[in-house]
């Protein structure tokens, strides 16, 4: 009996690792190209000019106005997005736990509804309420802000609904009422400091949505970083694949950096079995959906 | 938002007076409405970023150029171009989510006996994060550098060996190109979403079926494959979503055409408009949102079932 589970479990290790080395080179492969893409000249010989000037930035500006504007714009859009997301969602989600507990499923379901709606149909429909928004607030591509808080709208809620679930919000929010706070310090000083992981990776995943966001750029003839990497290719192969690989990387080190930032305070409820739903958007959405009827 | 100012415990004198209810009554409501004022701002945004956009599509879909209900954006879709880019859509969806599917279970199968906070397996999920939803453009891109005309692959395979694998044409930019640079994608995406199914899998389950005598066969057919199936499933349809709705690759790798549907509508979008059909794209959309609102509903019936064992 011993010796046949011994014989099982190496099979088992064999099999195991055939199946990560051959897929491991399958998305190895097309990385390390890039890289290689990026480095290789035609006649055989190697430089890193194409790295020295992403990493200059005053030449890198000169030189591709158009990347230098998407990338500033894509920043932008990223700071601009985590702010609207949290005042809009935090303030809204920890005051339906404690005022309106009838809403829960229906913020739930409004939430949830962009995942539903693939952004090439939401362009679509959002094509006639940004001429509005050109006509009051100008044609900057920062006004993309308001559509993408949409975009992000399901895994933001789903981290911070997480972090609300663990913390008991009624009961600390009626000791700091009962002791005299008014409801801007309840968020403040009393909510938020104990929502703190959550709010961090609600904020990760719409960084790293933000920066990958091409449809609804690119539809409403806005500029971001990936519609500049898109144009780019067409004029500096070589360019834009370093820029793409960079991107590529940027996002790794954020979603990485996320997958410690939600460990430290220990979150309850089986929303988030070993952080992993903080790692990434999509499991949170598939949760999201599991839970919603 | 919170700062609408009714105060609960204000005025305490006022209910001993005998006229109590009526006021009561009036600042029982005033406090209601200050607590919806509490969700307004919210609401206000959503609607006109998420639902009137919702209701321009579902109504434009009905209407004609000057506004008039008509059925023709519908019936347009019937037409031999929407209907092929539809089944291409559906097919491509189809094929990479369940190559996606199969691999990606593999995958993390392999990766379930990782530490579940080791820095494997943490550096893989980021690493799948990041393939499976910030891909877009920059896969497209990695793919030309891989296997386009002048990439990586390419040039190694026709100087080192002699292989030319466009030598049947170039298929990185139409269907098979999108297919495989899909299922790059979709794999990790399935890593995601499965993992967490693999890991509600008890070692007692398997200690169980072997002292009753049951062999590896076994527990997988008797108990891991009936156990894991709805889950697998679910995780396929939301696969599928996810390839059905996908814009970006598609529009940075195929620049001539437009094969599938988000392609057409991109082209309903930005190239002039034939009388009458102003309307068509949304009619498109419209089509694609039940589509995957379909996928989404079957998606939640599963993962209901899947919850109940493996939650």
């Amino acid at each position: 009996m011993a010796g046949l589970i011994a014989r099982a479990a190496r099979r088992q290790r064999v099999m195991r690792w055939i199946v990560v080395l051959v897929l491991g080179v399958f998305f190895l492969l097309p990385l390390v190209a890039m890289v290689m893409f990026t480095i290789r000249e035609p006649n055989g010989h190697y430089t890193f000019s194409t790295w020295r000037l992403l990493a200059n930035w005053k030449q890198l500006g000169q030189t591709y106005p158009d990347l230098w504007a998407g990338m500033k714009s894509s920043a932008g859009l990223a700071v601009f997005t985590v702010l609207i997301m949290l005042v809009m969602l935090v303030p809204t989600a920890v005051w339906v736990r404690l005022r309106l507990p009838k809403m829960r499923r229906f913020l739930e379901f409004v939430c949830l509804l962009p995942l539903t709606i693939p952004a090439i149909v939401l362009v679509v429909g959002l094509a006639p309420v940004y001429a509005w928004v050109t006509y009051f607030l100008g044609g900057s591509a920062l006004t993309l802000t308001f559509a993408y808080t949409i975009l992000v709208l399901p895994y933001a809620y789903r981290a911070i609904d997480a972090g609300l679930s663990a913390i008991d919000v009624r009961t600390l929010a009626e000791a700091a009422r009962s002791l005299g706070a008014g409801w801007a310090t309840v968020m403040w000083r009393v909510v938020l400091p104990n929502i703190r992981s959550a709010v961090l990776s609600a904020s990760f995943l719409t960084v790293a949505l933000v920066l990958g966001e091409f449809t609804i750029a690119s539809l409403l003839n806005r500029e971001n970083l990936q519609v500049a990497i898109d144009l780019l290719g067409k004029s500096s192969a070589t360019m834009s694949v370093a820029v793409s690989f960079a991107a590529l990387v940027l996002a790794f080190a954020l979603l990485f950096l996320l997958s410690f930032a939600g460990r430290r305070r220990g979150r309850r409820g089986a929303t988030t079995p070993d952080q992993l739903g903080a790692v990434s958007p999509s499991l949170i959405a598939s949760e999201a959906i599991g839970e919603r009827s | 938002m919170s700062v609408v100012g009714h105060q609960p415990d204000a005025k305490p004198a006022e209910s001993g007076s005998a006229p109590a209810p009526a006021p009561a009554i009036r600042r029982f409501r005033w406090r209601r409405a200050g607590v919806l004022l509490g969700v307004a701002p919210f609401l206000a945004f959503v609607t006109i970023f998420l639902i009137i956009p919702t209701l321009v599509v579902v109504i434009g879909a009905f209407a004609s150029d000057d506004g008039q209900p008509t059925m023709s954006n519908l019936r347009t879709l019937t037409n031999g171009y929407i209907l092929d880019a539809f089944g291409r859509s559906i097919v491509l969806s189809a094929v990479t989510a369940v190559a996606g599917a199969i691999l990606g279970a593999l995958l993390a199968y392999a990766l379930v006996t990782a530490k579940p906070n080791g820095l494997l397996r943490r550096a893989v999920t980021s690493a799948c994060g990041v393939l499976a939803q910030f891909g877009g453009v920059t896969l497209a891109f990695a793919f030309i550098a891989t296997i386009g005309l002048s990439g990586f692959v390419t040039v190694f395979l026709q100087d080192q060996l002699g292989i030319n694998i466009y030598s049947g044409g170039v298929w990185l930019f139409d269907l098979p190109g999108l297919a495989l640079v899909y299922t790059y994608f979709q794999i990790p995406l399935m890593v995601i979403v499965f993992l967490p199914a693999l890991d509600g899998i008890r070692p007692q389950w398997r200690e169980a079926t072997s002292s009753l005598g049951g062999s590896t066969w076994q527990y997988w057919r008797r108990v891991a494959m009936p156990l894991l199936a709805p889950a697998f499933l679910g995780s396929t349809l939301l696969l599928f979503a996810n390839a059905f709705s996908a814009y970006a690759t598609a529009a940075a790798l195929v620049s001539q055409g437009s094969p599938i549907i988000p392609l057409q509508i991109r082209s309903a979008l930005t190239s002039e408009v034939v009388l009458g059909q102003q309307n068509v794209g949304k009619a498109m959309a419209l089509g694609m949102v039940i589509v995957v609102a379909i996928v989404m509903g079957m998606y939640a019936l599963l993962q209901r079932r899947t919850s109940r064992w493996l939650g």
